[in-house]
């Protein structure tokens, strides 16, 4: 019970900082070299997989379904392969880091039942490695960008990455906390969330631009289409990542505030639901 | 007064028992409710306390609440009722290696393991040279850990886990890991820890085990404590009792036997001028017993009928280990004793052991009258009687038998 902890938490305080900081560490850096261990190709797949990825998107809805770009407001550029690049590796973070964080509790029961530590530090430790899988992933796309007739100008806009990338981390984050005790409980998670997924991405603009939204709202004036994707959290992230990478330019306040707000709610239910459930989840396992 | 590492206040633990088991949404959704489960004490009201810079044993069979005890202890689990605390670092030892990653070499893994148990990084760059060595891994430490045999993996395990150097420390039936060599250093490692004025919680059913190596200790049964106090006398209670159950359970296949009084007198043979009716077992105060005490002073009565007389009888007794192994046997011509002629009618005979002189354990009486110098078997009852042995003194640690040993004249060079 609580008072488990208060006994013995003004004595450990800072000692058990220390650990957990150091613990997180390890776990993260575990994940990053354990990933691609037994692979040929190592640390290049997670390159290759989200390039194959938009390959794929190109060949099917550029060339095949003619799904017409949007214009990038200062850049100019017109590609519907830089486009989907922009968005496909950013959701491909969302979409990965929500899976293996639903498992990070499921997976190690061995460790939940025979070692003691804070439990946060699992979850936290697999989307932190994806995160810094995920930079790597959007400086590729960056080169990509430039290179391919973004030009320079491009190296200026990079900084702004940096916050979107932190309140997109808390938020998969709080989602992740709350997935992964949900596992414990109920293993029809890991079947429903993949269902969810698919449907998520197709309601994120990912690989089908706003403007389609845009037409079908026209088509149905009583529905708020248009609406419901500008609160879909994973939709801002992905048009934020366009706004610095595909347009040159920054995101709106409102989408700042948006992103705020979809981080904030995230992490503080997640936390909430983590440390109310998390110290029973052993009996579970 | 010594000051206490750990104290348990008022510590119930239940479990919830699963009649239908729903891990799925749409069950609990059908149901309305998520499952119907009943609820199991593991543990009862648990009232401890572990002094400092002791070896502290919790005792219990399968079941008794002991490890869940240790893993309350080590805030695995969490107590419903009462809480638990603890002054100093304290380290879990449930099961070594847990926590390594196959993919990665043993030197990473030292680290990883090392984090997830609470080391810091400096501290296991101090010690990474003792560790490795101390698990005797070698060169392979830089190689991925799914290469190890089954033994360097545990070793390597433990070797991390005991580098740990906490205040308190919790042992889960783990000594038993490696082989004879790795194991005494392993002991040697544990009564460092002793020496060093640190609290080693332990948790085993291994009776023998634990004697040489608590200072204190509790014992458990069906989650409730039954005895806390110096190791000696809370571990011979304990394996009292256990013996007692094991001793109910013989009675009860005997019990059957006797019902049926053929199967005592299994395997019996003999010429038949006598007939040996019973076999007492009589300890100090002349009570037929089936349980007694190392050290105790025994008799074996043996009653018998005589139907023809027998010129130069010869009684004999041996006792025989529940495995099957005759440990000692003794007739009254080997002892220069000369029995009077047996006459019609009944009688009994005595044989006295002062001091018995073998270790707890159970079992069996063989009993037998010869004649014509034990050339012609009268009657032989290879199985009269079953009995256990409790823990008595003196006290020696292995084995059958006792000898009244003592060490001295320890002399070194130079």
């Amino acid at each position: 019970m609580a008072s488990v902890r208060a006994g013995t938490l003004s004595m450990r305080d800072s000692l058990v900082k220390n650990r957990t900081v150091n613990l997180l560490a390890n776990l993260t850096l575990r994940e990053i070299k354990g990933q691609y261990k037994k692979t040929v190709l190592g640390r290049a797949w997670s390159l290759l997989n989200p390039l194959a990825n938009i390959a794929v998107y190109s060949l099917v809805f550029g060339i095949l379904v003619r799904a017409t770009p949007p214009l990038g407001t200062n850049s100019g550029l017109k590609s519907y392969a830089l486009w989907v690049a922009c968005g496909i590796i950013p959701w491909g973070f969302m979409s990965t880091g929500t899976s293996l964080g639903r498992g990070a509790l499921a997976d190690n029961a061995g460790l939940l039942t025979k070692v003691y530590f804070p439990r946060f530090v699992l979850p936290t430790s697999t989307i932190l490695a994806l995160a810094s899988t995920f930079l790597t992933e959007l400086a590729a796309v960056a080169i990509f960008v430039g290179v391919a007739g973004g030009g320079p100008r491009i190296v200026w806009r990079l900084p702004v990455l940096i916050p979107i990338v932190i309140l997109n981390t808390a938020f998969v984050l709080g989602l992740s906390l709350i997935l992964s005790i949900g596992m414990v409980y109920f293993g029809d998670i890991q079947h429903i969330w993949g269902i969810f997924l698919q449907l998520w991405m197709y309601a994120s603009c990912v690989v089908l631009p706003f403007s389609l939204v845009q037409q079908a709202q026209v088509g149905h004036p009583n529905l708020p289409i248009e609406f419901l994707f500008e609160l879909n959290p994973a939709y801002q992230f992905v048009e934020a990542y366009r706004n610095v990478l595909y347009d040159f330019d920054v995101p709106s306040l409102t989408r700042w505030l948006v992103m705020l707000a979809w981080a904030a709610v995230s992490m503080i239910i997640g936390s909430w639901v983590f440390s109310k459930f998390s110290s029973r989840i052993v009996e579970e396992l | 007064m010594t000051s206490n590492a750990v104290v348990v206040s008022d510590v119930s633990k239940s479990f919830r028992i699963y009649r239908d088991r729903n891990r799925s949404i749409k069950a609990t959704v059908l149901k309305r409710s998520r499952a119907k489960y009943d609820e199991f004490w593991a543990l009862k009201d648990i009232d401890l306390e572990i002094p400092q810079g002791k070896t502290f044993g919790l005792l219990g069979n399968n079941g008794s609440g002991k490890s869940t005890l240790l893993k309350c202890i080590a805030q695995i689990l969490e107590p419903n009722k009462g809480f638990i605390t603890h002054v100093g670092r304290m380290a879990a030892m449930l099961e070594v290696g847990s926590g390594f990653h196959p993919e990665l070499s043993g030197r990473d893994n030292v680290y990883l393991n090392g984090a997830i148990l609470g080391m810091s990084k400096a501290e296991i760059d101090r010690k990474f040279d003792s560790i490795v060595d101390f698990s005797g891994v070698g060169d392979f430490i830089d190689q991925p850990v799914k290469n190890y045999s089954s033994g360097m993996y545990v070793r390597l395990g433990f070797a991390v886990s005991i580098h740990i150097e906490p205040d308190i420390l919790l042992v889960d039936e783990v000594l038993s890991v490696g082989d004879i060599a790795f194991q005494e250093k392993c002991t040697e490692k544990f009564s460092d820890l002793r020496r060093d004025g640190r609290t080693v919680v332990v948790v085993s059913h291994a009776v023998d085990q634990m004697r040489t190596f608590c200072d204190q200790a509790a014992w458990l049964r069906k989650g409730q404590l039954m005895g806390v106090g110096p190791a000696q006398d809370v571990i011979n209670d304990y394996a009292d009792q256990a013996h007692n159950v094991q001793q109910h359970h013989s009675q009860l296949a005997e019990g059957d036997a006797e019902s049926s009084s053929e199967d005592q007198t299994q395997g019996r043979f003999g010429s038949g001028e006598a007939t040996i009716e019973r076999v007492e077992l009589l300890d100090a105060h002349c009570e037929d017993v089936r349980q007694v005490r190392t050290g105790d002073k025994v008799t074996l009565r043996m009653h018998f009928t005589c139907h023809e007389p027998v010129a130069a009888p010869v009684f004999g007794f041996s006792i025989e280990h529940e495995t099957g192994f005759l440990v000692w046997g003794h007739n009254n011509v080997q002892s220069d004793w000369v029995a009077a002629p047996m006459r019609p009618g009944a009688g009994s005979v005595d044989l006295v052991i002062p001091e018995f002189p073998l270790r707890p354990g159970s079992f069996r009486i063989q009993a037998g009258i010869a004649a014509d110098h034990n050339a012609r078997t009268v009657d032989s009852l290879p199985r009269a009687l079953s009995f256990t042995v409790a823990t008595g003194e003196p006290f020696e640690s292995l084995g059958v038998a006792v000898m009244h040993s003592h060490f001295e004249n320890l002399r070194q060079e130079g």
